[in-house]
This record gives structure tokens, sequence and C-alpha cells, in this order.
């Protein structure tokens, strides 16, 4: 007799939210990307639908990362002090879904780039690839807040991905998202009420904002917490998929900044010897955490080395129906 | 817990009135009131003083849904005039109710199964409502017995323990309560419970107090829906604390504003 198996029934479904703009929709991105909608648990395929799969992100940065040890700045050597040339390699070399642009240049103890400077690389990094982008601040929030308005206005009609919005100070934010249409990541510390809450708060501003929100639940690097990060985003699907719309948005994980501020991803073997090789290493962190993140359901998950963009694109093609 | 929005009632004198001289305005603007303040359901009962039960429910149907999306609650002792508003349902509508009697549920079911409904089911037979739990749920389990029977899902049918009022009726709460928590083992899945919340408080003084502590006593036990006043504005908080504390929804500062706009 063959075994029946038991299906989960769920009432809900998660938000869909498109990233980018074509020319046909006010933007000049040559595709846009779908993430959401799914009604069952990750990949589980048999009790539900999981219509969009994850997308990987690849990180630009508007200055030159001196701090990532060699064994992935190397791969950039050619054009990291070109945001456009290494933006457009990341997508045509090593097939990037989309990029993250990440202003740290306007960290006001480095470059203190303007928000014109700013304006400047988004420009050329729009000119340089039809993808769409995530736009992340220098982490400063005061000068974060006098960048993206400015950055908002200049990617009008682009349907940016706009980071970050926090409780404490999400207008900034979700002001320039909705003056100019653009969605917003809204982080909460791995807290299911403060992510729940901020939500509520960004949809008082405006209501159609409620389909533009991508949650950034803060993750952490293998070894620091992720069981933390993974449960938080458990709790906020089986919540979005039993109804609780105010959690029914899909996900964001920012790997490759938890992973490379981490010393196991870039103490050299020498300082370690029992740790190995610092290259294996750094590429085995960085893709275990995405792929735990992805299997807890992330939708967009931001990665740097090409090698494990690599990987993870792999173990998507595996995991989504069809997959081999 | 669902609210099932009590008002459009041909007892409230405004609906009487609207019923027979066919003017919609207090119908709709109580359904888009109920709707808004967190009702899941719109109970409709054309009112005890009519002859033409068919047609005046068919018109309530009808300039209910004119007004909300709600599913609504069809509240009737004539089949005729259930069967009537069902077919005009534009979604799955609920049957309020039938008691535990053969040739009523016969009717019921084949209704529910036909239009795809939920039921209400009452804990009572032609002898009347029981004294205690047990006699209740050998009751409930007949209703059980006959929706699966006639194919209609147990999820879909609410078990009413049938409470009565705490100063006529006293030794009934208690079980009441549980009734409400033996239910949910009579079937897997197990059918959902649902109380006319107001019982418990006629003829009494400050009745909105003792429908509330009612309310919240009640989900503890595993309450599902109640029929009761949407508009009850602490009645909401207190249902939307109880989910809370409950762990039925997950919480955030603004969990009660959450609980009233779910509809919108």
């Amino acid at each position: 007799m063959a075994v029946e198996l038991y299906k989960e029934k769920y009432r809900s479904q998660v938000r869909e939210v498109v990233l980018g703009a074509t020319k046909e929709e006010g933007g000049t991105r040559t595709k846009t990307i779908t993430v959401g909608g799914q009604t069952a648990l990750p990949f589980m395929y048999f009790e539900g639908e999981n219509p969009h799969r994850p997308v990987v992100a690849m990180e630009v940065w508007d200055v030159v990362p001196e701090d990532w040890p060699a064994s992935l700045k190397n791969y950039f050597e050619d054009v990291y002090d070109d945001p456009a040339a290494w933006a457009k390699k990341c997508v045509e070399e090593y097939g990037a879904d989309l990029i993250a642009l990440r202003f740290k240049g306007a960290h006001p103890d480095g470059k203190n780039a303007s928000a014109e400077d700013c304006i400047d690389v988004l420009k050329k990094v729009l000119e340089a690839v039809g993808v769409p982008l995530i736009i992340f601040g220098c982490g400063v929030t005061e000068k974060d807040n006098e960048i993206i308005g400015p950055i908002g206005e200049a990617g009008a009609g682009e349907n940016l991905l706009l980071g970050i919005a926090t409780q404490d100070n999400y207008k900034p934010v979700a002001s320039a998202a909705m003056a100019h249409k653009h969605c917003v990541i809204a982080q909460s510390p791995v807290d299911i009420n403060i992510c729940k809450q901020l939500n509520i708060l960004i949809a008082e501003m405006s209501t159609p904002l409620l389909d533009k929100i991508i949650i950034d639940p803060v993750i952490s690097a293998v070894g620091y917490g992720i069981e933390y990060t993974y449960s938080i985003m458990e709790r906020a699907r089986f919540g979005a998929l039993q109804g609780d719309r105010m959690l029914a948005m899909p996900c964001i994980a920012d790997v490759s900044k938890e992973v490379w501020s981490k010393k196991e991803a870039y103490v050299p073997e020498e300082e370690n010897p029992e740790w190995g090789d610092q290259a294996d290493r750094s590429l085995a962190w960085e893709t275990t955490t995405a792929t735990a993140m992805l299997h807890s359901g992330t939708d967009i998950i931001v990665l740097s080395h090409p090698e494990a963009v690599k990987k993870i694109k792999t173990h998507i093609d595996e995991l989504v129906q069809g997959g081999s | 817990m669902i609210i099932i929005g009590e008002r459009i009632n041909g007892m409230f004198n405004d609906i009487a009135h609207a019923i027979r001289e066919q003017k919609p305005a207090a119908v709709q603007e109580w359904a888009k009131k109920q709707e808004a303040m967190g009702a899941g359901y719109l109970d409709l009962n054309v009112g005890p003083a009519l002859s033409d039960r068919v047609t005046a429910m068919k018109w309530l149907v009808e300039v209910t849904q004119e007004a909300s999306d709600l599913p609504l609650c069809l509240d009737s002792t004539d089949y005729d005039a259930i069967e009537a508003g069902l077919k005009l349902c534009k979604q799955p509508a609920m049957i309020n109710s039938v008691p535990a009697v053969q040739e009523k549920m016969d009717r019921v079911f084949s209704l529910a199964s036909e239009y795809n409904a939920e039921v209400i089911g009452l804990a009572m037979s032609e002898e009347g409502i029981p004294k205690d739990a047990e006699s209740r749920v050998a009751l409930a389990m007949e209703l059980v017995a006959n929706c699966d029977a006639y194919g209609v899902p147990l999820d879909s049918l609410y078990i009413d323990p049938l409470v009565l009022p705490c100063n006529v009726g006293q030794d009934h709460g208690p079980e009441v309560f549980e009734t409400l928590r033996q239910v949910k083992l009579l079937s897997d899945p197990a059918p959902k419970t649902v109380v006319g919340l107001s019982n418990i408080s006629q003829g009494t003084e400050n009745r909105e107090l003792i429908n509330r502590v009612f309310a919240v006593m009640a989900m503890a036990c595993g309450l599902d829906a109640a029929i009761a006043d949407a508009c009850d504005e602490d009645l909401i908080a207190e249902v939307a604390t109880a989910r809370i504390v409950l762990n039925m929804d997950i919480y955030c500062d603004s969990f009660v504003e959450v609980f009233r706009t779910q509809n919108l």
C-alpha cells in the first residue's frame, strides 16, 4: 500500500514583491525580479507553491574594499576601483541576479562621500548593468539619512530596494520609497515582535508600501547565533502562512556583511594554523551561512565571493522544483 | 476568535423597519461598520415577526453583499429561507443553525454539502438544552457523525454548546466551558466551536462586562467564534489581547490595531 504523505494546510500567502522596473514600467532595467508568493514552507512543493526561486545579489562598493582579504579581493582587482565595471563583472561573469550597492564611501570616518558623489556612482552602475539594485548606506545612521533621500530621487522609476529602515529610524527610508516608488528593507534585531511592529509603522505611513517591504531579520554568520535567526524566520513564515499579513513579506539575508566581518573569514592561516587555509575556510563560511539562510526561507541572499555565488546558485537549482 | 457580527437582526427596530420598507441603508451601514470593527462574518436574521421570511432573507443577502465582502451567516429556523439565501451568497456562507434532531440535520447538512456552507450545530435535542457537559458532548457527537456522513468537512462544523443567562442558569457556565474543551477531542480535524455571546448576560446589569469576561474565559477553553457585538470596542480589544496571551497571534506593540484592521 502506498504511504500517503501528511500535508500541512496553510491558509495564506507571502506577498509578492517586484524589484526593479523596465523601460515600460518607468525604469531602465532589462528585467525585473519577483520574490515571495509562497503558500508553503521553503521548497515544500508537495504542500504548496514556491513560485519564485531565491535570488543572489552580489555586493559592490563605491570605494576600494581595502580590508578584504586577498582571497576575495583577487577576484575583483581589475574592477574594484570602478563600481560600474565591478557590477558588470558580477552580473556578466559571476551570474549575479541583482547588485547590492553599498555606499561605504559615505562613511564620515572614511571618504565621507556626499549625496552627489553617491548619485554619480548610482547612475554609472544603473547604466552598466540591467539587473535591479539594492542600496545599502555606510552604516552610520545620520549620514545614511542624509544620502538616502537624494539617492531615492535620483533613482526614481527604477524601483530600487532601499535599505535600511529600523524601528528607531524608518521614516527617511520609507519616505524616500514612498515618494519615488521604491521598495524598503525593514530591519529588526532578530526580534519577531519588532519585525511585525516595524512593518505596521511603515504601513501606517503608506498602505501601498505593504507590498514593497522586504524583511531583514538580521542574520548571523555560522557560529554567531545563526540558529536564532533561523527560528525567527521560521516563526515569521509560519505566521505569514497562517494569515498574519503583517509578517507576510519576503526576506533578505545580508550574508556577505556578516561573514566577511568575522575572524573566521579573514584571519590568515599563519595566525591560527589549526583553522586551516583562509581562502577555503572563508568560502566555506560564506557558503554554509548562505545555505542555512536559503533553507530558512530567505528570498534574497547577498554574497561577495564568486565561488560562493556559484555554489549557492547550483544549490538553488537542486532545491527548486524540477531540480536534479 | 472570529466575531460573527450580530447586529443585522430583525429584532432590532432599525433592521425590522429596513426590511419592512425595503430600504437598505440601515443594513448596509451596519454591514460596513461591523466589518470595519473587525467582524469576520455578518449574521443575517430577518427577525421573529415576519411572515415571508424567504423573500426577506433574499433581500437581506443581496443588500448586505452590496456593502460588504464578508462571508454571511444565515440565521433562521426556516430552512427554506436559508436555502434561498445560500443560492444568492457570492462566497461560502454559514448556516445558523441546526439542533441534533435527525430530520433537521438531514436537511441542513445536505444544504451545507450542496452549497459548500459551514454549519452551526446546537448541542440540544427535542428535549431541550442539557444540563451537563456530558449530555452536550453526546449531542455534539451526533452532529459530528451527521456532518461527516453528508461529506461536510468536520472543520466546517461549529458546535454551539448553548449558553444560558448567568442569572438564570448559573450552573451551566462551567458545563459550557467543559463542553468547549471536550468537543475538540471528538474528531480529527476537530469541529470548531461557537457561542451566542450575549446569551450569558440576558437580563443582567452590566451586560457588556459579563460578555467580555465570558468571551476570554471561553477562548481559553478553545472557543473559535462568537456571535457578538462587533462594535463593542472593549470586547474587540480583549479578544485581541486573549489571542496574544494564548499565543494565537504574534505579539507586536500595535496588536489591538492589527486585530481591528485585519479585514482592511
